[in-house]
């Protein structure tokens, strides 16, 4: 042998026996789901139920956009069925070079196992202007879809389509889950719709451009921006800018999903006397949202307590 | 023949235990799988327009004190047009990037005289500082984009200040094989070490580690082919097999047929808990040079040309550790990475080719490596601190003894840094060094750098 290939030769060994110890994809018959978000993993084992072993990319407590493709994201996309996303650019940052380098012909684009959901809802915020100038802005539009339980309705019919179609045995498994959710779904979302009227026209600030989907619902009224550019931080200039915009028009809450520093909401409230709101976000964003169903008694809990306090 | 046919002939070859056909390899499977998914589409079209009306249904049927607002319209499931994209051929261009740096250098010492004491560089390496003043750093012109179903292809083209152009990378990759793997050809930076793949932009520092720049040649990226294996487990486990041509240091002018080198690499990494997680690899990578130019000491400090014969050898162990508070780095974050580099020579060494050519034999082993600690310390601010240390050994130059510096150094660098990133497309950053890789006094360095990028941002790796 050359001595060029005993390097080769000396590593080929330990690398082969690493390869026949290691189990040869570990046999088993539920479909694994990868959520890149918490909300969409509590709908996919909503509909999934015990067909699915879902796991999820990202915590309540993490920024959607700012996630590294870390080694164990890559074990885990490389070994998925399905990928669950919201799309629209929002896992811009990460997602593509976990592809990449999960190596999962399976999740590729345009592939069955790759679900977008926000592929399935008609989205607001989208840009007439693409520019950087203009801070992060997704070109397809605003992705915070899931603040919206009537774009939840939408998503979730179209997961379960797309769990049908990749694990046909089970079709009517997914069929009943689906129905059954939908129903309970429609009936909360007329309790919600209910409570949430004493809400609508309501002037609110935002930390984050995060709740357009849920200011639509409810009809709330977003008067100001605490990030400058969207993705940008908080400049204490900008919150001084907003204190003094507020007189002229005066807002009720200022909003901020879990995720976030509080800091530029609390000085805000601290300034000019308005109430702050953590809004959940996603699922697992506060004690109460451990499931979809929680995650909007508690967003609405939150908001018409907010709403309560005097200024 | 059908292009998956190599592919997965290979892979039955180098994996029996794995070869398990589950993707639909006829035209007839994928026309099948195609009216299965127009079919779906259509009844999650129609069965998310039933929903909306029952939506629509149910809110007017509640007693609302107001008006409710109007439903969510209709689901668009087509992609919308790109805004500002033209259509025809260009909607199928390439994503463009574009990185823009530059740099204000700062020395005490005259960079074009820099040495790196007991080690010999390649001649023409980007070793040292670089030029004194204000300058251009490399510019560099990404274009990525998907071929077909089964291939992705990218070209990294580095234009330079001095108005040459290079090719930094440019390689197509599989992305359909599954199972893990992952074929690469053409030029790429070789996936050892934690360093070596990543971007000059990506960089925590301005300089890459003083034991890059002594046993790789600053960054490897060479001719050929890479093969990657992602293990089915839950511990992230990544194994890879580079052939080269050879023609990046360590290797240089491969005349043979054969791979000039041959590189293997382990990965492993996870998490613990949800703050912090890992990654650690081993790498080993052999190489051929044929008179490779070298530059190198007198005992009395004068530049002598040499040409190394022979073969190299180098193990890199690597590991970094990141922490952020609940796994969200937005406000804080720290990283802590090291690697520790050992490479092995041997063969002969022509010194001073030019003028009174002396051939003889050549033995060194050499070691080197650095720490680094990455620290944000408020959104958008980051303070790094590194500290490097080499380790000539005492390289055996036969009867070229006499006309080389002795071994026996130990170079040194401390590097202190600041950055600010306005956005994440841009940063600013400020680096201060004590660089002691010289015979003399040591070099105080202070740099001043922006790096910008615009177009297509391409994710970073982790």
């Amino acid at each position: 042998m050359k001595p060029r290939f005993q390097i080769l030769a000396q590593l080929a060994l330990p690398l082969a026996l690493v390869a026949l110890v290691l189990p040869a994809a570990p046999a088993q018959a539920a479909l694994r789901v990868l959520a890149c978000e918490p909300e969409w993993g509590a709908l996919a084992q909503v509909l999934g139920g015990a067909l699915v072993e879902v796991s999820v990319a990202t915590t309540a407590l993490q920024d959607p956009h700012q996630i590294q493709a870390r080694p164990s994201l890559i074990a885990r996309a490389r070994n998925a069925d399905l990928l669950a996303c919201t799309g629209a650019e929002l896992e811009v940052g990460w997602l593509p070079v976990l592809l990449q380098q999960s190596a999962n012909a399976r999740l590729q684009p345009g592939q069955p196992g790759n679900f977008a959901a926000a592929d399935f809802v008609q989205k607001l915020d989208v840009p007439a202007r693409l520019d950087r100038s203009m801070g992060d802005v997704h070109a397809a539009g605003n992705p915070h879809i899931q603040t919206d339980p009537r774009a939840i309705a939408l998503v979730a019919v179209a997961l379960a389509a797309r769990l049908q179609q990749l694990d046909p045995a089970h079709a009517a498994d997914y069929a009943r889950n689906q129905a059954n959710f939908g129903q309970r779904w429609q009936a909360a979302l007329l309790r919600w719709t209910a409570q949430a009227a004493p809400l609508r026209g309501l002037a609110v600030v935002s930390q984050h451009k995060a709740f357009v989907y849920l200011y639509d619902w409810l009809g709330l009224q977003e008067v100001a921006v605490l990030e400058p550019k969207p993705g940008v931080e908080p400049t204490a200039s900008h919150l001084q800018a907003v204190q003094a915009a507020l007189r002229a028009t005066p807002a009720r809450l200022v909003i901020h999903a879990a995720y976030q520093d509080p800091r530029p909401s609390e000085w805000l409230s601290k300034n000019t006397g308005i109430a702050v709101v953590k809004l959940p976000f996603t699922v697992g964003g506060s004690d109460a949202a451990q499931d979809l169903f929680g995650l909007f008694d508690d967003t609405l809990a939150r908001l018409l307590a907010g709403a309560a306090q005097r200024p | 023949m059908h292009p998956l046919l190599p592919a997965s002939l290979a892979l039955a070859l180098a994996t029996p235990l794995l070869a398990r056909a589950d993707t639909p390899s006829t035209d007839i499977g994928a026309l099948r799988h195609e009216i299965e998914a127009i079919r779906s589409d259509y009844l999650a079209r129609l069965q998310a327009l039933e929903q909306r009306l029952r939506t629509a249904e149910a809110a007017l049927a509640t007693p609302p004190p107001t008006p409710l607002p109007a439903p969510l319209p209709a689901p668009l499931p087509a992609p919308q047009p790109a805004p500002g994209g033209s259509g025809g051929a260009n909607a199928f261009n390439p994503a463009m990037s574009l990185i823009l740096s530059g740099l204000y250098t700062r020395t005490t010492q005259d960079p074009a005289a820099y040495a790196l004491r007991g080690f010999l560089l390649p001649a023409g390496a980007e070793a040292g500082p670089g030029s004194r003043g204000l300058s251009l750093a490399e510019t560099e012109l990404g274009l990525a984009a998907s071929i077909d179903p089964w291939w992705r292809g990218a070209a990294n083209i580095a234009l330079h200040p001095d108005n040459s152009l290079s090719v930094e990378e440019a390689y197509v990759q599989t992305t359909a094989l599954g199972h893990g793997l992952s074929l690469k050809a053409g030029r790429f930076l070789s996936g050892v070490g934690t360093l070596n793949a990543r971007h000059a932009h990506t960089w925590d520092f301005v300089d890459n580690p003083l034991a890059y720049q002594a046993m790789l040649g600053t960054q490897l990226a060479d001719d050929g082919l890479q093969a990657t294996w992602l293990a089915p487990t839950e511990l992230f486990i990544e194994l890879g097999l580079e052939l080269g041509q050879g023609r990046s240091f360590p290797g240089g002018a491969n005349p043979r047929n054969g791979a000039g080198l041959v590189a293997a690499t382990v990965h492993a990494g996870g998490d613990l808990g949800a703050s912090h997680s890992w990654r650690v690899g081993l790498s080993a990578l052999g190489a051929r040079a044929d008179e490779q130019a070298l530059l190198g000491l007198s005992p009395a400090g004068a530049v002598v040309n040499s040409a190394f014969t022979g073969r190299t050898r180098v193990t890199i162990a690597d590991a970094v550790w990141k922490w952020a508070p609940n796994g969200n780095a937005t406000r804080t974050s720290l990283t802590l990475q090291g690697e520790y580099l050992r490479s092995q020579r041997s063969g002969s060494l022509l010194v001073d080719p030019a003028a009174r050519a002396s051939t003889g034999l050549y033995r060194a082993v050499q070691s080197g490596g650095y720490l680094q600690a990455v620290y944000q310390f408020m959104p958008r601010w980051r303070v790094g601190l590194r500290s490097e240390r080499l380790d000539s050994g005492s390289p055996d130059y036969g009867p070229n003894a006499g006309l080389l510096a002795a071994g026996g150094q130990r170079p040194s660098k401390q590097s202190l840094m600041v950055d600010f990133s306005p956005s994440e497309f841009s940063r600013v950053r400020l680096q201060a060094a004590q660089d002691r890789s010289r015979p003399g006094s040591p070099d105080a360095q202070l740099f001043l750098q922006y790096q910008m990028s615009l177009g297509a941002h391409g994710a970073h790796s982790y």
